[in-house]
């Protein structure tokens, strides 16, 4: 149903990334994981997506489509974004740098 | 309905943390997030278990809200501020819950737990204690619960406001991109709904658009304010949202939340569906 999965875990059992384009990521600060931060994915003309927490260790997580999105990360601490082209479906793994 | 009697600030909620006859009340999409950390003194509901019958396909029923409302300590007389995560989703279904049985006085914190800890106030972990009470709740107020057949019937005879994100509401994808996209009903929208995602009525922060923003947004969406309005997403939970804002802040008199949304109306029968971006005004 609706719960949010944990950011953190392995991707859910019967995930077909043939079919699924799923975009993972972390959030950063210096170099080290942000926790806690809210990740917005916003689509190719700006709009609001979806939006997720990071988790302890700084990772995040969309079930998303092909096509070009923006990761937008907010943080007590400061916010930071980052584009992803995800060309086909598959996994596509990026970095936001907060502060 | 004005904001003031909608909506609290974060600097309102922090300064009446601990007031007696103010019940803090966390409803998460995420139900371990108040384990975690929350708000000193507010009490967890569980959407999942405690706001769905776990039966049948439906909410708590007048019986089911009473008891639950009476084992987490809240009183009929009670100010109840509700909030949670994802910008306060699941505390708008909740709240909407609470108009539909009649409690007097409740209200959403504004921004929920996000702009909570974006401003770094304090969380704990130490789990809220209240004692038990008797509390009476209403027979449930339909004029705010749309049903399925009312949908279909409200097809070109009123606003059909459809709150998913622009490709579900299309047909591209079946739910929210944070979640698996595993469901198996058809994909679309309601021919003639106009699609208005909720988190154009929120700011970055969680927190609701000014009534003069919002006023603005519906009215270049198309919304056509002389109409009676059903609001639907996928579960019920995100039209929650969008339900708080039509009829609560902005005003607008004959709203309903239908909360089976897609999941019910794309696995009906026989009932006409749009796909594409079409059906916007």
């Amino acid at each position: 149903m609706c719960g949010a999965p944990d950011q953190a875990a392995k991707l859910p059992p019967g995930t077909d990334l043939s079919k699924e384009t799923v975009l993972t990521g972390r959030v950063v600060a210096g170099g080290e994981p942000v926790g806690g931060a809210f990740v917005r994915l916003l689509d190719g003309s700006g709009e609001f997506t979806a939006e997720v927490v990071s988790s302890a260790s700084g990772a995040f997580r969309f079930f998303a489509a092909p096509g070009t999105w923006t990761l937008r990360a907010l943080h007590r601490s400061g916010n930071g974004e980052a584009r992803v082209t995800a060309e086909a479906p598959g996994l596509h793994d990026t970095v936001v740098t907060v502060g | 309905m004005s904001r003031q009697d909608v909506l609290v600030t974060a600097d309102w909620a922090e300064k009446n943390l601990g007031t007696e006859g103010i019940v803090f009340l966390e409803v998460d999409e995420d139900t371990a997030a108040y384990d975690g950390g929350h708000l000193p003194g507010a009490v967890k509901i569980n959407w999942t278990t405690e706001l769905q019958d776990q039966v049948r396909r439906d909410i708590v029923d007048r019986d089911q809200f009473a008891a639950l409302l009476s084992a987490k300590g809240v009183s009929n007389d009670d100010t109840v501020v509700l909030y949670g995560g994802n910008n306060n989703w699941f505390a708008a279904y909740a709240y909407w819950q609470f108009k539909l049985y009649g409690h007097g006085d409740v209200k959403l914190l504004d921004g929920g737990r996000k702009k909570w800890e974006l401003d770094g106030r304090t969380l704990t972990t130490e789990t809220a204690d209240r004692p038990a009470t008797t509390y009476t709740a209403q027979a449930p107020d339909t004029s705010i619960r749309a049903f399925r057949d009312e949908v279909v019937a409200a097809i070109g005879q009123k606003n059909l406001v459809d709150v998913r994100s622009p490709d579900e509401f299309s047909g591209k994808i079946l739910a929210p991109a944070h979640l698996p996209q595993e469901q198996s009903q058809r994909p679309g929208h309601i021919p003639g709904a106009i699609n208005i995602p909720w988190s154009k009525a929120a700011n970055e922060d969680g927190t609701f658009k000014s009534d003069e923003d919002l006023a603005k947004l519906y009215g270049e969406e198309g919304f056509d304010g002389s109409r009676a309005t059903i609001a639907y997403c996928r579960i019920g939970e995100r039209s929650s949202h969008t339900w708080v804002v039509l009829h609560e802040l902005l005003g607008h008199g004959d709203v309903k939340n239908y909360d089976g949304s897609w999941t019910e109306y794309g696995s009906l029968i026989g009932v006409p569906i749009e796909l594409g971006a079409g059906g916007k005004a």
